[in-house]
């Protein structure tokens, strides 16, 4: 289906040469031969699909690299950022989730319900500009401290510093969490709501079982069950927000690739990147359903 | 009506929770949430503005004001700009107001399409099951797979490097955004669907020897509106968000026409001589995505107090 898309684009995959005025008609024909695009497209589609399977997502013209490469260089990047904010976004989100569950209607619960609602809210891209507004352009002076956080890149030199690399971490880590957090919370509060009114955790305080371990232990596994499958259904979501905080961070992930990949046209790449990323989508799919089967005994898969 | 219905229903019936709502009832419903009230009240200001930008817009938002710009955004309140300019020394308040009138009719348009292509594929696909559900809900799954944004961003790309007229551009973002997120809306009809056809008067109707077409459209659909209302209401909010970012990188509505996603594209790079221009339209698409998000909250407790 992308293939189909993209093929239809105008110009065609050899855009980034025609803007070059040392290249002829001549050689433009002779490239398109060389790369089989005077074939039928229905053949070119088949080779694309084989050399996929292989791994070979054809060649960056931009980047004057092999899309494969250019791609596995930025996952690092990309993982960093993603993982980051997926574990603070789900550590968060139950946390916040519970938290106003458990006193519901408290002025604790109202503020995170409203904290959740402006985080979905919020536009991602116009939350990290005014972090960076803060942060990075006027700074913020707090108990005698200057907080002052760099607004762009993943580390100031290249030998690896760690506390550099992690200030380098938060803001955008923060502004790509913030709408999962919100999300999460409000959903793990529907849930655990939901639990906390069931029997089994009636008849395990009834037991003597402490307020917290009920909660823990009893509760929290059940309510968590359900989180699973939101978790994997926002995952593109996911994707789509780091492409927007590695563009505005200038973080050098696939997102900001992609990006570039886009504004030249580059259709290798913008391909290897949709294709990479629904992979990766439909892969945590699959790991969601085996997460969700070892949660919750019930399920049967035949 | 209600005095021919027996005080306590029979056997088997839920009374209360299956009970259709009357209008009254889910206004009475409704102004008790009081933030959504507020929302609405936004809202209607806000698409007021947009309505009326042509009559109380302070500038024309394409001016240039050479008398005060010089080469950096006019600071607030000076020259008679309440909110300043821009980068390019137009009228940040003018333009916000029209940008008003793009964003959210962007989002009307989007939205309606959105909801006419989810509702129809999803009443189909639950109402017929079989062939056609597994073909339908097959798709589904395919375009909910990719990320929406990404993909987005690829077509308008191609599509929006051909077409340089404003109108022209604002049908193609229109008909993308409507075009791709409709899988969530078809899934949720979908859902409704399969549990209205195996109830009572769904089987009367088809032994009382209606077409298929009519007990979809005039004895189920009405039915599964309470979801597909609250959800075209969440689905404005976002698709104003959509927009506007696609809009913000570049690929969404073309500049000289404002939108308050394309107004903010050059503001990282001013924001040392005037973060005004980066606050305000992000305000803008912030106030009125919450009024709305509250809003879509507020009909949800009232259309249907049993929904999650």
């Amino acid at each position: 289906m992308i293939f189909s898309i993209l093929q239809a684009a105008p110009g065609g995959p050899l855009t980034p040469y025609l803007q070059n005025p040392h290249i002829t008609q001549a050689d433009i024909d002779r490239l398109s031969h060389n790369l089989g695009l005077d074939q039928p497209k229905y053949v070119q589609y088949f080779k694309w699909l084989w050399r996929v399977v292989q791994g070979d997502f054809g060649w960056s013209m931009s980047n004057s690299e092999p899309v494969t490469q250019a791609i596995v260089e930025r996952l690092p990047a990309t993982l960093e950022l993603m993982g980051s904010a997926f574990t603070l976004s789900i550590g968060m989100g139950v946390l916040f989730g519970i938290v106003s569950a458990i006193r519901q209607y408290s002025w604790l619960d109202y503020l995170i319900t409203t904290f959740a609602f402006f985080g979905q809210s919020m536009p991602v891209f116009w939350f990290a500009l005014m972090l960076q507004l803060a942060f990075s352009v006027v700074g913020i002076t707090a108990f005698g401290y200057h907080l002052a956080l760099p607004s762009a890149g993943i580390a100031t030199q290249d030998n690896f510093d760690l506390g550099d690399r992690i200030q380098h971490l938060i803001m955008p880590t923060i502004v790509l969490s913030l709408a999962f957090i919100a999300q999460y919370s409000r959903f793990m509060r529907s849930s655990m709501l939901e639990v906390i009114r069931t029997d089994y955790m009636r008849t395990a305080a009834a037991k003597g079982v402490s307020q917290r371990a009920v909660i823990l232990k009893h509760g929290l596994k059940n309510a968590l069950i359900p989180l699973v499958t939101v978790i994997a259904l926002t995952l593109p979501g996911l994707f789509a927000g780091a492409v927007i905080t590695e563009t505005i961070f200038a973080w050098p992930g696939m997102g900001r690739l992609f990006i570039n990949a886009l504004g030249q046209f580059d259709f290798a790449v913008l391909m290897g990147y949709l294709v990479m990323v629904s992979f990766l989508v439909v892969f945590c799919n699959l790991l969601a359903d085996i997460c969700y089967a070892w949660l919750d005994p019930r399920v049967k898969y035949t | 009506m209600a005095a021919t219905l027996p005080l306590v229903p029979p056997a088997g019936i839920p009374y209360v929770e299956e009970m259709a709502p009357t209008r009254n009832t889910v206004w009475r419903r409704f102004r008790r949430h009081k933030v959504a009230l507020i929302g609405l009240v936004i809202i209607s200001i806000m698409a007021l503005i947009a309505i009326l930008a042509n009559f109380i817009t302070p500038a024309n938002p394409d001016f240039i004001d050479q008398v005060h710009w010089n080469g950096y955004p006019v600071a607030p309140g000076i020259g008679g700009h309440i909110l300043g300019t821009d980068e390019n020394g137009r009228d940040l308040l003018a333009r916000l107001m029209f940008g008003a009138r793009i964003s959210l009719t962007v989002a009307l348009f989007a939205v309606i399409m959105e909801i006419s292509i989810g509702t129809f594929l999803g009443a189909i696909s639950g109402y017929y099951g079989g062939w056609v559900d597994f073909v339908i809900m097959r798709v589904t799954d395919v375009v909910l797979s990719i990320p929406l944004l990404p993909l987005l961003l690829v077509i308008t790309a191609i599509v929006a490097g051909t077409s340089t007229r404003a109108s022209l551009n604002f049908a193609v973002i229109v008909l993308i955004i409507g075009g791709l997120s409709w899988p969530a809306v078809a899934r949720l009809v979908r859902a409704s669907f399969l549990s209205l056809r195996e109830r009572e008067f769904a089987e009367a109707a088809k032994a009382l020897g209606n077409r298929d077409g009519r007990i979809i459209f005039r004895h189920l659909l009405p039915n599964a509106m309470a979801p597909i209302i609250v959800q075209a209401t969440l689905e404005v909010a976002n698709v104003i968000i959509l927009e506007s970012t696609l809009s913000f990188l570049g690929f969404g509505i073309q500049p000289p026409t404002a939108s308050w996603g394309n107004m903010l594209a050059n503001a990282q790079s001013n924001m040392t001589q005037g973060p005004w221009v980066a606050i305000f339209p992000g305000l803008c698409i912030l106030v009125t995505v919450l009024s709305i998000n509250y809003l879509g909250d507020g009909l949800r407790d009232a259309l249907d107090p049993n929904m999650p």
